[in-house]
């Protein structure tokens, strides 16, 4: 059967030249990047090379970048280190309820801690209004933590903004952009955070490797200790193979981003007028916000999510939910909940996230095989009457 | 989730559905907390079910569980019906993940809420 990949906010494919790249980094040039010896320093120039790259596509300072496991430590380590260096200035963060389990959870955590969290709401299209980050400040802030975009329903945040308001009010500002590298540009200057999280296999390269951006002068206390790798930030021989594929994935991903979003979204909006047109009833997410190009958040009435879900993939159509049935906790996405949508509503939600390897006619496949499923579980439904 | 192939035939391929004109026990019931309902119809005839239809909106396993159901009690006698449980029927279909079970099988308590006025 033809298998088709929309679900590229949850992963995507390596690309040959990421694996071409790691290759040789795991079989000859396996040294230890800290060793002096020339196995190495082999490894360390490979290693350098690669933070130059990643630095390059969020328009970092080389020494700005610290490679850890992937998003959620990158997420762990910003909001962390920031809560144990700062708590003698104050025990007070901001936050949203939209943001990625990461942040959500490990700002959970320090409430246990006795930190104390402001959660901001947001619009029914998933924005945070700035306005309401600078009335959350506190003269005991020392830290906001703003996703740059949203995982789920692909709504950009107005970060700049926001990095204006933490600027003026003294305030470290972390963003999680683990779902806007590769996809938007990004320029951590321009943004105005001292924090920014990035993740590798969300850009074509390997899983297990992620960035922090840590802008220069921020004092972050260290999550891991031990040998002191990455200046003395975050202990562990560093992931060699992973980093050096990552690094590739970053180069390829600045170079072909323009194009990339063009044609990303050429194909998201495909998909979506597509699905207007055959399907009635059915509803697109934060349609009207800045949005990821990539992302196209659905909901269809009378159907639910995971059945909708298992319906394509048994058609060789892979895509996800936010539906409760689909989650292990059997709560409903809280990015819907957040968006004011009822456990109802959110029971027939659909995710399609696409990549640059997606084509028309993948697209043009779930335009046919959609209508019918959804045809098909409505007809089932005690609920659904023919119009 | 890993579901067996014969849950996923009842999936994309469930049996008897739809409604029964002039049915003899009617109930619906749902679960609140993720949402999902299904709807159940019977015939009864000198204590035995001689026809029973469902319609169910939900996810995969609960659409398979109320076919899978719907289509078991046909020929049953009432106390046959009413013992049916939730494991009986995810046991048939290869099993049920432990969070599944109780929010997705709706069939035995729609068979038990359906038959509560007769005998």
């Amino acid at each position: 059967m033809q298998r088709i990949y929309l679900d590229s906010n949850a992963t995507t494919p390596m690309r040959p030249e990421v694996v071409a790249a790691m290759m040789p980094v795991f079989t000859e040039d396996y040294g230890n990047p800290s060793s002096i010896h020339w196995f190495g320093q082999q490894a360390k120039a490979l290693l350098d090379n690669a933070r130059q790259q990643v630095a390059r596509l969020i328009h970092a300072e080389t020494s700005e970048i610290v490679f850890v496991s992937g998003g959620t430590e990158a997420d762990n380590f910003a909001i962390r280190g920031i809560a144990e260096s700062q708590k003698a200035r104050g025990r007070h963060i901001i936050t949203s309820r939209i943001e990625h389990h990461a942040v959500l959870h490990t700002c959970k955590e320090l409430e246990k801690q006795g930190y104390e969290v402001t959660w901001l709401g947001v619009s029914s299209d998933g924005l945070i209004d700035p306005e309401d980050v600078r009335r959350a400040i506190r003269p005991d802030t020392i830290l906001i933590s703003i996703m740059h975009a949203n995982n789920e329903i692909g709504t950009i945040q107005p970060i700049e903004e926001i990095g204006q308001i933490a600027e003026a009010a003294d305030i470290y500002f972390h963003s999680d952009g683990v779902q806007s590298t590769g996809k938007i540009p990004v320029d951590v200057k321009k943004l105005k955070v001292e924090l920014y999280s990035i993740s590798s296999h969300k850009i074509h390269g390997p899983k297990g490797v992620g960035a922090l951006f840590i802008k220069k002068g921020t004092i972050l206390k260290p999550q891991l200790t031990g040998g002191g790798h990455e200046r003395n930030r975050r202990s562990g021989t560093e992931n060699v193979p992973g980093i050096v594929g990552f690094g590739v994935a970053a180069k390829m991903a600045r170079e072909g981003l323009e194009s990339e979003m063009k044609r990303v979204s050429e194909l998201r909006d495909r998909l979506e007028s597509g699905l207007k047109t055959s399907i009635e009833r059915i509803h697109v997410n934060a349609e009207n916000a800045p949005r990821l190009p990539n992302t196209s958040n659905i909901m269809v009435d009378f159907a639910e999510g995971e059945g909708l879900v298992i319906s394509l993939d048994l058609k060789g159509v892979a895509v996800s939910t936010g539906s409760a049935c689909s989650s292990g906790s059997l709560e409903p996405s809280h990015v819907l909940t957040a968006i004011g949508k009822t456990p109802d509503e959110a029971h027939g939600s659909l995710r399609f996230s696409l990549n640059s390897t997606n084509t028309v006619e993948e697209v043009d496949y779930v335009l046919e095989v959609l209508p019918r499923i959804v045809e098909r579980l409505r007809e089932l439904s005690p609920y659904y009457k023919r119009a | 989730m890993a579901y067996s192939a014969k849950l996923l035939d009842y999936f994309e391929n469930p049996r008897c559905v739809g409604e029964i004109d002039n049915a003899d026990a009617v109930a619906q019931v749902s679960n609140p907390v993720c949402g999902d309902v299904m709807k159940l119809w019977l015939k009864i005839a000198e204590g035995t079910i001689t026809d029973a239809k469902f319609k169910a909106q939900g996810c995969s396993a609960a659409i398979a569980t109320s076919s899978y159901a719907t289509e078991m009690i046909i020929g049953m006698n009432l106390k046959q019906a009413r013992e049916i449980t939730k494991e009986n029927i995810a046991d048939a279909l290869g099993g049920l993940p432990g969070s599944k079970m109780h929010c997705s099988v709706l069939a035995s308590d729609a068979i038990r809420e359906a038959l509560k006025g007769f005998a």
